[in-house]
């Protein structure tokens, strides 16, 4: 009886259950979308228009305008290629070391591996500040208002080196002493065995330094802040934060200030500027999503 | 960790050529070296470097003079800051804002995994992660400059309050300190919720199936078997997660309060970070040994932290960290 009885109540919980389900969910991602797609919508209003603000997820008045203005602007393009070649550059050269350092420490025969790994997890939980790191890269590396600041300081993260070992200890030991029968030590073993089977743990691992080294402003703000060659696309974005502030603060948007407001409001182009810096990033992660949420984790657990 | 560590001295004393000798090991293993020890160097120079500069805090630290010419003070430099009102609200703040990440971003992360877990429509379920994985890959100049959208007294907030009569003129969400904690606290959980259920999700799959058949045999419904089963089952990755988060309460960030602060919100918005800050750049001459004392400060107790839930955590029987 029991038996019979069961299915026929579950079933009715379980119609109810994924549906509400699937109703909230419908509304987080909502939730989640809402806030982009007003950004979205600011960017292709028309300037005006735009500072009387309530604007959903539409452009009242369209308008390109400020986009038209980003084009134009050569400190917009500047900051673009600065920000390229610091990811770029940056995301290499992690990736080389990191993973170099992650394969000699995945060797259980390498004498120095508990000794290494054990100072590498530390710096994890030991960090000396804002101020002694400052004074490190300012004062004694003399690396303020150079380029390579925004280098040489962001090599390491313990995180992903976690990551790529696990990565590499997963893979058949086989591999490895086959290499090494046939007499390849253990630069050539990782550079021709090891790296190409790593393809998706370093995909995964750039994605986090890359996003990591496009979305940072803070260090041009410490460092680069008076060089203007060097300002990179999201450092241009906090000085236009800084400039719509206030408006924003401000209880009513006052006549006088919409009418000394320059042609585009810079809230527009603020928004512009947020598209034109998130898109590269929001394009590339869902095709390496099932890559980091492996990585991930991966890293967390044996971390 | 140390778990780690074990595992890797069994092994190495199970090595054979561990008898020629510790050095002629190592040149054997000279490859090996290459490898390492050029991260080995920077991470002692880059990481460990820095905490030399500690020394700086019992200085009356002048940058021209450096370490070796600065006049030692002893403790002054923290009997100043603790003389500070400012520097007490910071630490408050701090607590405050890691406090309520902690507890709303853990629930609703969790809350979102469980959700996530009972889809049985795979794409649906692919969907949903791929939206709420996208705020954690924004940056947080842009975040915040959405938030000021949002916010502001003609944003949609202000707007739906305003429509259902819950309240007679728009809020000041920005400009008033009492909400900005709960602010960072909302921006925050929005940016992270969805990139934090990938470990508890990870956690989920790995838990046997045959423990739902189980509990489904024995009469448990859907929200039995939710209780019963998946939350268990997520126990130890909590509190591995829970120890990891509690030694970090000292770090609120500063990135979204130094973007979001104003003078209206000083208050409530200066973490110890923020305050280290503005009194070593803040001013002309720059006081850097204030902030280099409340940055030391913050770090020492954020260890104390993590050692005390590492010991509370393994005297409650629980799976550690250390």
């Amino acid at each position: 009886m029991t038996a019979i009885n069961k299915p026929v109540r579950h079933k009715r919980r379980d119609v109810v259950f994924p549906v509400v389900n699937t109703i909230i969910l419908c509304i987080l991602m909502f939730v989640t979308l809402y806030p982009v797609l007003n950004t979205v919508a600011y960017s292709f209003n028309e300037g005006m228009d735009a500072l009387k603000g309530g604007l959903g997820i539409w452009p009242r008045v369209f308008s390109i305008k400020a986009y038209d203005e980003l084009l134009k602007d050569t400190a917009v393009y500047k900051a673009f290629l600065i920000s390229l070649s610091k990811t770029v550059i940056t995301t290499v050269l992690n990736l080389f070391f990191t993973s170099m350092l992650a394969y000699a420490l995945s060797r259980k025969e390498y004498v120095l591996r508990t000794f290494i790994t054990t100072l590498m997890v530390l710096t994890m939980y030991v960090n000396a500040g804002l101020i002694p790191n400052y004074l490190l890269i300012s004062r004694t590396l003399g690396l303020k208002n150079t380029f390579w600041v925004y280098i040489i300081p962001t090599m390491f993260s313990c995180f992903n080196m976690i990551v790529i070992r696990t990565y590499i200890v997963g893979l058949p030991e086989a591999l490895v002493e086959s290499a090494r029968i046939d007499g390849a030590g253990d630069l050539r073993t990782f550079f021709q065995i090891i790296l190409p089977l790593c393809l998706p743990v370093m995909a995964t691992v750039a994605l986090f330094v890359a996003v990591g080294a496009w979305n940072s402003w803070f260090d041009t703000y410490l460092y680069n802040g008076s060089k203007k060659d060097l300002y990179t696309l999201q450092y241009l974005l906090k000085m236009k934060l800084a400039t719509t502030q206030n408006s924003s603060n401000a209880a009513n948007t006052s006549a006088e200030a919409l009418a000394s407001s320059a042609k585009v409001a810079p809230i527009t182009v603020r928004c512009a500027i947020s598209v034109v810096s998130a898109v590269p990033i929001l394009i590339v992660y869902p095709f390496l999503q099932k890559y980091f949420v492996t990585g991930m984790a991966l890293g967390s657990v044996k971390g | 960790m140390i778990r780690i560590g074990k595992t890797a001295k069994a092994e190495t004393l199970a090595v054979p050529n561990r008898k020629k000798g510790f050095f002629r090991t190592l040149g054997g293993q000279w490859q090996l070296m290459v490898m390492s020890v050029p991260m080995l160097l920077y991470v002692l120079l880059f990481n460990y470097g820095p905490l030399w500069g500690w020394l700086t805090a019992f200085q009356d630290y002048q940058p021209k003079l450096g370490l070796a010419g600065s006049k030692w003070v002893g403790l002054d430099n923290f009997k100043f800051l603790f003389g500070r009102e400012d520097f007490i609200l910071s630490i408050r703040n701090t607590l405050a804002m890691s406090l309520i990440n902690l507890v709303f971003g853990t629930i609703s992360s969790i809350l979102l995994a469980v959700l996530l877990n009972e889809v049985r429509n795979r794409s649906f379920k692919r969907t949903v992660q791929t939206v709420t994985y996208l705020p954690h890959f924004l940056s947080m100049v842009i975040v915040v400059g959405m938030a000021q959208n949002i916010f502001s007294s003609n944003g949609i907030i202000n707007e739906l309050l305003l429509k259902l009569r819950l309240v007679n003129q728009p809020v000041f969400f920005l400009g008033k300190g009492e909400y900005f904690w709960w602010l960072v606290g909302v921006i925050n959980v929005w940016k992270e919720v969805g990139w934090n259920t990938i470990i508890y999700i990870a956690a989920m799959t790995s838990i046997d199936p045959s423990l739902y058949e189980a509990a489904s045999i024995d009469g448990a419904g859907r929200f039995q078997r939710i209780l019963h089963v998946t939350l268990p089952g997520i126990r130890s990755t909590f509190m591995v997660l829970l120890i990891m988060n509690i030694g970090h309460l000292m770090e609120a960030g500063f990135e979204i309060q130094y973007l979001m602060r104003s003078g209206l919100t000083m208050k409530y918005s200066d973490t110890i970070d923020v305050f280290a800050l503005l009194y070593s750049f803040g001013s002309s001459r720059p006081h850097y040994a204030y902030g280099v004392a409340a940055g030391m400060f913050k770090s020492v107790v954020g260890i104390i932290l993590l050692f005390i839930a590492n010991m509370t955590a393994k005297a409650l029987d629980e799976n550690t960290l250390i």
